[in-house]
């Protein structure tokens, strides 16, 4: 299965169970844009999780552009579509490779989010890429995270480093790269400890580990992912932020949109932070790892309406 | 952020200084800025909708108090309603009889193993045998987290690396809790999206099964408005018996707290509070409402809001009372009053005589809310003439008719008339004195639960009825209790 149909699959169950409610919207053909109607879009928008911010944006939008009219219901769909699409729009190859020595991706987010567990799947991707990858499990702190880690990367036959529970992160990382070198691998993949973005001790915690790597290659992490639970709301925002400002994150890894949840966070986040989405996490296996597709990730946004036209 | 939602309504509500009473429509703007503020917290739609229709229709004929500003008024009365709906209050994981079965579920990675642990340090703690039992056979290495979870807390864990069926595997655990000395079993099960109809089903199986005694969901305090679906899916397929919510010691609004309760109806029992083992805490609708709104001191409003508030209506009885006209039933009308403020603690302290009450109601660990209930069932269950005046009229066969009417035992009547003969005698005492020295004199009351060896009885003003050396003795214990109390959370702050 491709990328693209794996990302829909993944969407599908999203989808299947949508409320009712708002399909009634696209009954009866053309609207009047009045309050009514526009407090209807906002209550969609809302429901991505989008934010009250960006959820009235658009609904300005419509306002502005389609005041006091009797409009198509689809009209108003494929503009908002359209801006969406071109807001969160990503270049085809979300990784940045280093033109030569490893590729370091160093991985971060709120506790229990998906990094693991992202990180076995991009090991994945990787090796049917035919690359040769070390993993390393820097999350010494949580019982059981260097075991988990482990168990993936036997799986994958992929190399790990690792060092004892409650050891120096940074020097786990450190320790990781080094191996990478030494083999000559194409792509180090760093695990770091969940941590919640208002622990101050935590995040410099991890702006150090992003700097003993940037010791021992200039230019690494290459790429510093940041996992996102879809299920997340407003707070994704704050996440963003606050480990964009420890590590510079380069972009996002939506897990768990093969729930109900819609992920619209990630439209706040791209305005408020710039940050865009590169991957998407669509189940607990380490195949379930879906190029992010802005196309269909608007139009799942929506999916439960147009179904319904 | 509270200043930003206070500031708002503050300019949304600045047409209703003058007005007489709220409305819809001179509140439109208002309630346009709780709503934003509410969804702005993670509050899911539906739960926001059914919240906003609520506070419309409490806030809707209130009086605009004059004594303040009408935007603290409405925020008090969302605060109040949000307190309302996160409650009623109940930690209780009633644990008993020979072994008790607690089973966590939840989404992947909301902090079920770990709260497990929690859970297991805390019951342990309470004095009983807890043993962790690892059923999430899905994700790597969960058996091997909760085991090193078990090892730190010294608890025993359940788990079989070899088992593939987490049905028979909790059936197995239950079936050996005794022989290994557990009266009390904690099932860790796997996480799984509300959708996974074949691990739903497991879930279910698990639940016929095993028949645990309570379960808990285990929700993330980030979840945003996808939180009533997946609570709605697991509370249809379980009957939950509550919500733990986790991860609040960040920065998340935790909104999903108010729609959790909206589709389920199951009480918060307790929220996680960090990563270590013992960082969690019982859930406190109060706390919870002013993280919701972004208010830190939303509790001193409040409380300023309240004293004028009752000050305004307990003149009100005051007034009847100089007259010699204070009566149950105006003491009911009282407790409607308190009921409808909330936080019972802070309000009851208000009134005279009630401080005494309330702390001997904590002190017997009753639960105040229920007592306030009860006492209403015993006032309704009075003739006319007998809440006129229960001192005279009130003997000892009418007793036990209004205990039977009102289902609670004969001495529980005894005790309201005692108290009310108590509180109308303090409340003639103080009729004598001028509004600010009766001021002064309530909240002194107030705060010394009244004890008569108190500041009144310094005036010299008799109290109707002595209290027992054994009473008083009771009432010291409680007010050092409280004064620790305070001391201890003084030093936190
Ligand atoms: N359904 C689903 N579950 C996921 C996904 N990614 C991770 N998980 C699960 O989420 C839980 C936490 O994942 P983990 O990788 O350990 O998170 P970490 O604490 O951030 O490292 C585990 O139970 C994973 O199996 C996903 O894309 N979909
Ligand atoms: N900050 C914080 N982290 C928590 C809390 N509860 C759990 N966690 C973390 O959340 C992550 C997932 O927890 P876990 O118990 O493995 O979740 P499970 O997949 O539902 O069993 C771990 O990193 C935990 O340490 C909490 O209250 N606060
Ligand atoms: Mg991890
Ligand atoms: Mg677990």
């Amino acid at each position: 299965m491709g990328f693209l149909d794996k990302f829909k699959k993944g969407l599908k169950k999203t989808a299947q169970l949508m409320r009712t409610d708002i399909r009634d919207l696209f009954k009866g053909g053309g609207r009047l844009v009045d309050d009514v109607f526009c407090e209807e879009w906002y209550e969609i928008f809302i429901r991505t999780d989008m934010g009250v911010e960006a959820s009235q944006e658009l609904v300005d939008d419509i306002r502005t552009n389609f005041r006091a009219r009797v409009v198509e219901m689809q009209a108003v769909l494929d503009r908002i579509k359209e801006k969406l699409k071109v807001l969160l729009a990503q270049p085809e190859e979300p990784i940045r490779f280093a033109p030569e020595g490893p590729t370091v991706i160093m991985v971060a987010g709120v506790n229990g989010c998906g990094k693991t567990t992202t990180i076995a799947k991009l090991a994945r991707m990787f090796q049917e890429e035919g690359k040769n990858v070390v993993l390393g499990a820097a999350d010494t702190f949580r019982a059981a995270a260097v075991e988990q880690l482990t168990i993936w990367a036997n799986r994958l036959g992929a190399e790990i480093v690792t060092g004892p529970p409650g050891s120096d992160p940074a020097s786990v990382a450190h320790r990781a790269l080094a191996q990478a070198i030494a083999n000559q691998a194409d792509v180090c993949i760093v695990d770091t400890a969940g941590r919640l973005q208002t622990q101050q001790g935590l995040m410099q915690q991890l702006t150090k580990i992003h700097r003993v790597l940037g010791k021992q290659i200039p230019e690494a992490p290459h790429e510093v992912l940041l996992v996102l639970d879809a299920t997340t709301g407003q707070n994704g925002i704050s996440q963003a932020r606050h480990f964009t400002d420890a590590v510079k994150c380069t972009g996002l890894v939506l897990a768990k949109l093969d729930g109900t949840a819609k992920g619209g966070v990630v439209v706040a986040i791209r305005k408020q932070v710039g940050l865009p989405v590169k991957y998407v996490g669509v189940g607990e296996k380490a195949e379930d790892l879906a190029l992010f597709d802005a196309e269909s990730f608007v139009d799942a946004l929506f999916e439960d309406m147009a179904a319904n036209e | 952020m509270f200043e930003a939602l206070q500031e708002n309504l503050s300019s949304a509500l600045r047409t209703l200084r003058g007005t007489a009473v709220l409305t819809e429509s001179n509140m439109r703007e208002g309630l346009r800025t709780v709503h934003r503020a509410l969804l702005e917290a993670d509050v899911s739609l539906p739960a926001v909708k059914a919240f906003m229709d609520r506070v419309t229709q409490q806030a809707v004929g209130e009086r605009v108090l004059k004594a303040i500003d009408p935007s603290k008024q409405l925020v008090y009365i969302v605060y109040q309603e949000l307190v309302n709906l996160m409650g009623p209050v109940d930690h209780s994981m009633h644990l008993g009889g020979e072994v008790s079965i607690l089973m966590l579920c939840g989404l992947q990675g909301s902090g079920k193993t770990t709260t497990c642990g929690k859970l297991g340090g805390l019951i342990k703690q309470r004095g009983r045998q807890p043993m962790l039992v690892a059923a999430d056979l899905q994700r790597p290495a969960a058996i091997q987290q909760l085991q090193i979870l078990g090892e730190q807390l010294e608890l025993p864990v359940y788990a079989d690396l070899n088992a593939q069926d987490p049905v028979r595997l909790c059936q197995a655990a239950v079936r050996q809790a005794k022989a290994l000395g557990a009266n009390v079993l904690i099932l860790d099960t796997a996480g799984r999206l509300h959708v996974d109809r074949e691990l739903m089903e497991q879930l279910t199986q698990i639940d016929n099964r095993v028949g645990p005694d309570q379960v808990y969901l285990v929700v993330d305090a980030m979840t945003g408005q996808d939180a009533v679906h997946s609570a709605q899916a697991f509370n249809e397929a379980l009957e939950l018996d509550g919500v733990i919510m986790t991860k609040l010691d960040g920065d998340a609004r935790g909104g999903a707290a108010l729609s959790v309760k909206h589709v389920t109806g199951v009480p918060i029992k307790f929220i996680g509070t960090g990563e270590h083992l013992d960082a969690l805490e019982e859930f406190h609708p109060d706390r919870m409402a002013g993280r919701i709104l972004g208010m830190g001191d939303i509790v001193t409003l409040v409380e300023q809001a309240q004293q004028k508030f009752d000050q305004e209506e307990m003149a009100k009885q005051q007034a009847r009372m100089l007259k010699g006209q204070f009566t149950l039933d105006d003491f009911k009308k009282m407790l409607g009053q308190v009921g409808k403020l909330g936080p019972l603690q802070k309000v009851m302290g208000y009134i005279p005589g009630f401080g005494q009450m309330q702390k001997m109601m904590d002190a017997m660990g009753a639960d105040a809310e229920g007592d306030m209930k009860r006492l209403v069932g015993v006032i309704d269950s009075m003739t006319p003439d007998e809440r006129a005046d229960p001192t005279k009229v009130v003997d000892l066969s009418r007793r036990r008719r209004i205990a039977a009417g009102a289902g609670v035992q004969p001495h529980e009547v005894n005790d309201l008339v005692k108290q009310f003969d108590l509180m109308s005698g303090m409340m003639r005492q103080m009729a004598g004195m001028g509004i600010r020295q009766r001021m002064k004199a309530m909240q002194q009351l107030a705060q010394d639960g009244m004890n008569p060896n108190a500041a009144l009885s310094k005036k010299k003003i008799g109290t109707g009825k002595r209290l027992t050396s054994t009473d008083r003795a009771k009432m010291k214990k409680i007010r050092d209790r409280e004064l620790r109390k305070k001391k201890r959370e003084a030093k936190k702050r």
